[in-house]
């Protein structure tokens, strides 16, 4: 494949829910392998722009469009996006009563992969990876998110990206609501993660993550439009005089793309 | 943007695909003639070469059913559609009963190879009733349970080979007055099993009783009754499956379960009926002191259900269980639900109900919990949990209580959910279709009922609610 055309690419994005505009022209590449942070305070569109993405039926593109692998995915179903190699991290992930963590792992490796994953497999599969996540063996007979702590839902979100390999993972605030212990392994998870191929978008609205996971692009997120790249210093920066600073100081798009 | 996420265009089809509805050609040895009469009556009972007893017993049964009302609740308009002089109500398919799968005729025991009767029998039965239309046509038991003293056998049979103890419980849990169904069942009744297990016997492995329907316009109305006695345990299994014909049938069975202290029967029924079946069913049991009985419900199939499995708790510890499951697709009424009765004090209930309603169906929960007086310390607890796939579907709970007493506890929950489109998406952007991810959630709503399945069945259940989902022709 071209390279120049793989990765993400989204081109003047523009995205409605009930009839309201709340992306105003995103532009945003990225390649794979690449971490990219983006920063935000909360109601700046951060997580429509995580939904749309990965094809929720509830966000309109009105104009623009999004690109994956050179393929224009606008029409492209939730489930074909995953084929592809998309995989959302949930900020918050939704219970299944009755369904157990093994079950939904297993079945839902085995559509995305297209091949039955025998139970054994499964487990040696995940067995590295629940215990970087330190994830007992019980979890795996849980219902998937029913009961499940604030770190245990961010965990098994990590776990079943570790599994599905994506080449691109949007993590949208994988780190809200943890506490520091938690962020720590679930960090050292999203590092795995890319370390194995996986490609990253970080959405945050906190600087702290990016002490455990270094990224090479930073863009600050502002009522619905990137008003802002840079490197890691821009986090720090961000960190020190706060999102009001940059909401009026937005200066012109620096050119990060390679 | 117009990503696909409409679980209902891709599931219109679920509940339609029915995979038993095919039909043999009829080749009886005696078709009654439509309708019902004191003669047919007469003329059932002189075929089994019945006790006068038993005559009478019918004879008397057939006027409560003449003067008895229908009931005026749960679903009157398709109730008072039933066109009872347009049944029949009584078929011999054959001449003798085969306990062995070779002596069953040709037609017939294909029949029950396309069901999977003989291979379920195989593996993990341990003993096997087949009834086609009014008759039972095969039944086994294994020989170690017989040798017990365990009896498994086809209600006639057992009416003429224990003919004091069918006295001594037949239709003391449902009398024939009890309503219009059980008169109607007990005017006509045919087949049915009669399981009797000795003192301090447990049946390891279950029983399987299996009824089909083939004749259009047939009305089926087998009678059971199970007594547990002593100490003993025992679990039944019931499936019934009926060809697609576009005129009505009637299945009206009247079950009776005895269990006498310290026993514990479990009974499942898996009810797969063709949706031209109208399946009116009167169950009860008695649990005496410390004994224990549970009802096990599927309700899949049929046009019209209305079954309130019952469990009159009379000796003290006694404990009732109602475990159910409902699921109605399009011009499907699953009217269902459970009654326990405190009689005696330190007893307790717990009633489980899930339904789904899909394509415009409907489910209702209608319950009775009641509490006599002076039954102290009883505690009760009543869930039920509906599930609608769409907008056109509907979902009802009628509960009644009638607490007669201070020192009880009782809860009663209820929950109407959707299948949202957060759970769908969630499932979806993890790589499953439309229709997987809504399997999915439905598998996991029905999996408190379906773990309570020996692994046979709950495999098929699953099986089948993923075909219907999927809408591929079966």
């Amino acid at each position: 494949m071209n390279k120049q055309e793989s990765g993400l690419k989204i081109s003047n994005l523009k995205v409605k829910t009930a009839g309201k505009e709340i992306l105003k022209g995103v532009s945003l590449k990225i390649n794979p392998g690449e971490i990219h942070a983006l920063m935000g305070r909360n109601g700046s569109g951060k997580s429509t722009l995580s939904y749309t993405i990965m094809g929720h039926p509830k966000y309109e593109i009105s104009e623009g469009q999004i690109e994956f692998n050179g393929r224009n995915i606008n029409d492209v179903s939730p489930d074909e996006r995953a084929k592809m190699g998309l995989a959302l991290s949930f900020q918050y992930p939704v219970a299944i009563p009755g369904v157990t963590v093994l079950n939904f792992l297993k079945t839902t490796l085995k559509a995305v992969l297209d091949r039955e994953i025998p139970i054994k497999e499964l487990k040696a599969m995940l067995k590295e990876s629940m215990a970087k996540l330190e994830i007992k063996d019980e979890f795996l007979s849980r219902y998937v998110n029913d009961g499940f702590s604030g770190g245990e839902k961010k965990k098994l979100e990590i776990l079943h990206l570790t599994l599905l390999k994506p080449k691109l993972a949007i993590l949208d605030e994988t780190d809200s609501g943890l506490d520091i212990d938690a962020l720590k392994v679930v960090a050292s998870g999203i590092s795995a993660l890319n370390e194995a191929g996986s490609a990253v978008l970080l959405i945050t609205h906190y600087q702290r993550i990016l002490n455990y996971v270094s990224p090479q692009f930073v863009h600050i997120f502002e009522n619905g439009q990137i008003t802002q790249t840079g490197t890691k210093e821009l986090a720090l920066q961000l960190e020190e005089f706060g999102y009001e600073h940059f909401a009026h100081n937005a200066t012109k798009e620096v050119n990060y793309v390679s | 943007m117009s990503a696909e996420l409409k679980p209902l265009d891709n599931l219109s089809q679920m509940g339609l695909d029915y995979k038993y509805g095919f039909s043999d050609v009829e080749d009886y040895i005696f078709k009654s003639g439509r309708g019902l009469t004191p003669e047919i009556v007469s003329k059932i009972s002189a075929m089994k070469n019945e006790p006068q007893w038993m005559l009478d017993f019918r004879l008397k049964a057939l006027e409560m059913f003449y003067k008895k009302p229908m009931p005026n609740w749960g679903n009157t308009k398709l109730l008072n559609e039933i066109d009872f002089a347009n049944i029949f109500y009584y078929i011999k398919p054959s001449q003798k009963q085969g306990t062995n799968w070779d002596d069953v005729p040709e037609g017939i025991k294909n029949t029950f190879d396309r069901l999977g009767i003989p291979e379920a029998e195989r593996k993990f039965l341990a003993g096997v009733t087949a009834q086609y239309e009014s008759e039972v046509v095969y039944h086994s038991i294994r020989e170690d349970l017989e040798k017990l003293g365990v009896v498994f056998l086809d209600m006639d049979s057992g009416l003429r080979l224990y003919e004091d103890i069918v006295k001594k419980y037949f239709a003391t849990v449902i009398p024939a007055n009890d309503n219009k169904f059980a008169s109607l069942n007990s005017a006509v009744w045919s087949g049915g099993s009669f399981v009797y297990v000795p003192k301090g016997v447990k049946v390891d492995i279950p029983l399987q009783a299996y009824f089909r329907i083939n004749a259009e316009n047939m009305g089926q109305f087998e009678r059971t009754l199970i007594i547990a006695d002593e100490g003993s345990f025992v679990h039944y299994i019931e499936g019934c499956t009926a060809p697609v014909y576009s005129t009505d049938s009637l299945h009206s069975a009247v079950v009776e379960l005895i269990a006498l202290p310290n026993s514990h029967i479990r009974y499942t029924t898996i009810q797969n009926w063709s949706k031209n079946v109208y399946n009116l069913v009167t169950k009860r049991a008695y649990a005496y002191e410390n004994a224990k009985v549970e009802w096990v419900d599927g309700n899949l199939g049929s046009k019209l259900t209305m079954k309130y499995p019952a469990i009159y708790l009379m000796g003290e510890n006694a404990r009732g269980e109602v475990l159910s499951i409902a699921f109605a697709g399009e011009d499907q009424h699953q009217d269902a639900g459970a009654k326990m009765v405190h009689v005696a004090s330190n007893t307790s209930s717990l009633v489980v109900s899930k339904s789904i309603s899909k394509n415009g169906g409907r489910t209702s929960y209608r319950g009775l919990v009641k509490i006599h007086e002076d039954a102290k310390n009883v505690k009760s607890s009543v869930k039920c949990d509906a599930l609608l796939l769409d907008d056109m579907s509907r979902s009802d709970t009628y509960p009644t209580m009638e607490v007669e007493e201070t020192d009880v506890t009782v809860e009663h929950e209820a929950t109407v959910s959707k299948v949202g489109e957060e759970q769908l998406f969630y499932l979806m952007s993890r790589g499953l279709t439309a229709d997987e991810a809504t399997s999915m959630i439905v598998n996991g709503f029905f999996e408190p009922f379906t773990k309570e399945l020996p692994l046979e069945y709950a495999v098929e259940l699953n099986r089948l609610i993923k075909l219907e989902m999927e809408g591929s022709v079966g």
